[in-house]
């Protein structure tokens, strides 16, 4: 022992236990989507082929596009419910330009401009004004929405360019569609972001204590106002990929994503209290939600049946751990 | 006069009454007092509804699956008319209420007893109660000619020269108004909304009113239930798709903070009604229908603007009289 003392070493983190990484919340997710799978692949015998599979992927790689930016915006304690209606409202600006005649490029630009451009309107009123996002983002999901029915009415557009269906209905090699790589390549993105820079570090900061965020120089405006545009921008990047796949758009169009969204995001483990959660969960949850949907889909189980178990499913794997850890006596 | 002046109400009022003048410029019958308590008529259901949703607000908490429930419950008694038309209407109302309760005390269960977030647990059980619907009734709808005249006729009665469904609207009214200003179960679903944990020290069980309050906006949307399905006279598992947001926006405009502890019954009453004239306003003088939704969304953005600007500087007033003193 000397007497100069060592410099302290302050670690980034904190050594795990393995147990801490068995009994997390993304390896409760692992077991149920493999839960998921098997009982799947015993009912129905279409359901293990690499053609189902990869239709599999359509059901959730768009609404999982949004939930990663969602998660970020979640966690920093705020929530954009008005991510459907920016959906409805980009793809009819889109048919808008398909009318005038534009070409493809034009019209992923446009979806591209017209989310960003509504995420960032929200994260002004939030950020600027100080509002509520709850409230600011139920105004401006009608307000969105109200555009999309001012302009169609009860028409839809139609006409898309060929090369356009590319985006929803293309595959890069094989099965793997265009929108699952993409898919996987925000997925990747979005973690390095939040789990691997300062930025994601300061969006769990404000999450936790906003006021305390600021006071450590943390510019919780600003961050708060890049998450709203990243939402919007997300949502921009969903409706190009929605409208190709349908290859028309109505007013309607995504009606309801974002109650879904939320609940890939919620059931991925993020609190919805902010301040915590990860992209990998977000991404198990996005795969969970798209086995259940399509393996009730295989058994001929109506759609709106199947929201049942999507909403039990978000109850009850959210009830688990707190009946578990209350059956154990820890409070 | 001034101390009137700060009552958020006395502005939505006037806001009210100034845009049915604006509209009697376009179309004077509209201010007629038999269209205006057509109006009323129509809004009935809405501001029971938003009535529900405030009692939730206010602790704090949100419940998305009113519309939901609302329409489970509606199918719940629209069948039950279809299969014995003979079990009278007061009946049919008291199961739409245990029906509702029965669905609210599962949200109000959830909240209270495993302390996850009301807006996690409705969000659940806004796509489980709709789901049901549909396994109750198999896809399937009951149209006006299954269900019996008096199920349609009642709310359709006039009694003093009003409609049955405006008086049930005027009766919630009231009851809300003096169970929020008269009663300890109103104090403390305000005491909650302002502070949870001073009212835990003043001797609010927090958790159980918070139950208490999914209870009471459970019966809301099962009464809600019965009166949508007579009143539109068809049932089906679309009923009230997403109206779970329109609710809220009524409370919205109606001055209720989202961060709970403010508003107030008339706010509600008077934002549903906003809304309401709105949407019967429209069509007369000769606005596409496809505007209302963007109108109501601009009025929800504009109402929560004054409203944020309104609560800042009520903050500043007491601080100042705090100095002054």
């Amino acid at each position: 022992m000397s007497d100069v003392p060592a410099p302290r070493h302050i670690p980034d983190r904190l050594d795990k236990p393995l147990s801490s990484a068995i009994f997390s919340w993304e390896a409760l997710l692992v077991v149920v989507a493999i839960a998921i799978f098997a009982v799947n692949s015993f009912a129905s015998p279409y359901f293990l082929d690499a053609y189902s599979l990869s239709d599999l992927t359509f059901n959730f790689t768009e609404k999982g596009l949004i939930a990663f930016a969602m998660a970020l915006l979640i966690i920093s304690g705020e929530i954009d419910l008005s991510v459907a209606a920016i959906i409805a409202l980009a793809s009819t600006m889109m048919g808008m330009a398909v009318q005038a005649g534009a070409g493809t490029p034009v019209l992923v630009a446009i979806g591209i401009v017209v989310g960003l451009g509504c995420g960032a309107f929200n994260g002004l009123l939030v950020t600027r004004l100080g509002l509520p996002s709850i409230v600011v983002t139920i105004g401006t999901m009608s307000l969105f929405r109200g555009i999309a029915f001012i302009i169609l009415g009860d028409q839809a557009y139609k006409g898309y360019p060929e090369s356009f269906a590319f985006f929803g209905q293309g595959y890069v090699w094989w099965v793997v569609s265009f929108e699952l790589v993409l898919f996987l390549i925000a997925a990747m993105i979005y973690w390095f972001l939040l789990h691997r820079t300062s930025f994601g570090r300061r969006v769990i900061a404000i999450g936790n204590n906003p006021i305390a965020a600021q006071f450590s120089g943390v510019r919780v405006g600003r961050i708060k106002f890049i998450l709203f545009c990243l939402t919007g921008l997300m949502a921009g990047i969903a409706s190009v990929l929605i409208t190709s796949r349908l290859g028309s758009t109505r007013p309607s169009i995504a009606q309801g994503y974002e109650l879904e969204v939320i609940t890939m995001v919620v059931l991925g483990g993020v609190s919805i209290l902010g301040g915590s959660g990860s992209i990998l969960g977000v991404v198990l949850a996005a795969f969970i939600m798209g086995l259940v949907t399509f393996g009730l889909g295989l058994l001929n189980v109506p759609g709106i049946v199947m929201s049942i178990f999507i909403g039990l499913l978000l109850i009850v794997v959210i009830a688990l751990p707190i009946v578990w850890r209350r059956l154990r006596g820890v409070s | 006069m001034k101390a009137l002046l700060k009552y958020r109400e006395i502005w939505l009022a006037a806001a009210i009454i100034g845009l049915i003048g604006l509209i009697s410029t376009r179309f004077p019958a509209f201010a007629y007092p038999g269209n205006l308590g057509q109006v009323f008529n129509d809004t009935s259901i809405l501001m029971i509804l938003a009535l529900g949703q405030v009692v939730v607000i206010l602790t704090r908490s949100i419940d998305l699956s009113m519309a939901s429930n609302l329409c489970f419950t509606g199918m719940v008694v629209a069948m039950l008319n279809a299969a014995h038309p003979a079990i009278p209407i007061p009946l049919l109302i008291a199961i739409a209420l245990a029906v509702g309760l029965v669905l609210g005390a599962i949200n109000g269960l959830l909240v209270w007893r495993l302390n996850i977030p009301s807006i996690v647990v409705t969000l659940g059980t806004l796509t489980i109660y709709r789901g049901a619907t549909f396994v109750l009734s198999g896809g399937a709808w009951v149209n006006a000619d299954k269900m019996s005249p008096d199920f349609i006729g009642f709310q359709r009665a006039a009694f003093l020269g009003i409609p049955v469904l405006s008086w049930i609207a005027i009766l919630v009214i009231a009851l809300f108004f003096v169970v929020m200003t008269r009663t300890a179960l109103g104090r403390s679903i305000y005491a909650i909304g302002v502070n949870p944990t001073a009212s835990v020290y003043a001797g609010i069980d927090v958790g159980r009113t918070k139950f208490i309050v999914f209870c009471i906006s459970g019966m809301i949307a099962g009464l809600s239930g019965y009166l949508w399905i007579s009143r539109y006279v068809i049932a089906s598992v679309e009923v009230a798709n997403g109206y779970e947001l329109n609710i809220i926006a009524a409370c919205v405009i109606g001055g209720i903070s989202i961060a709970g502890g403010i508003g107030s019954v008339g706010g509600a009453v008077l934002g549903a009604l906003f809304l309401g004239i709105i949407s019967n306003a429209l069509p007369v003088i000769n606005i596409s229908p496809f505007w209302q939704m963007a109108i109501s969304g601009s009025a929800i953005i504009l109402a929560v603007v004054l409203n944020a600007r309104g609560e800042r500087q009520q903050g500043r007033i007491i601080l100042r009289k705090a100095e002054a003193a």
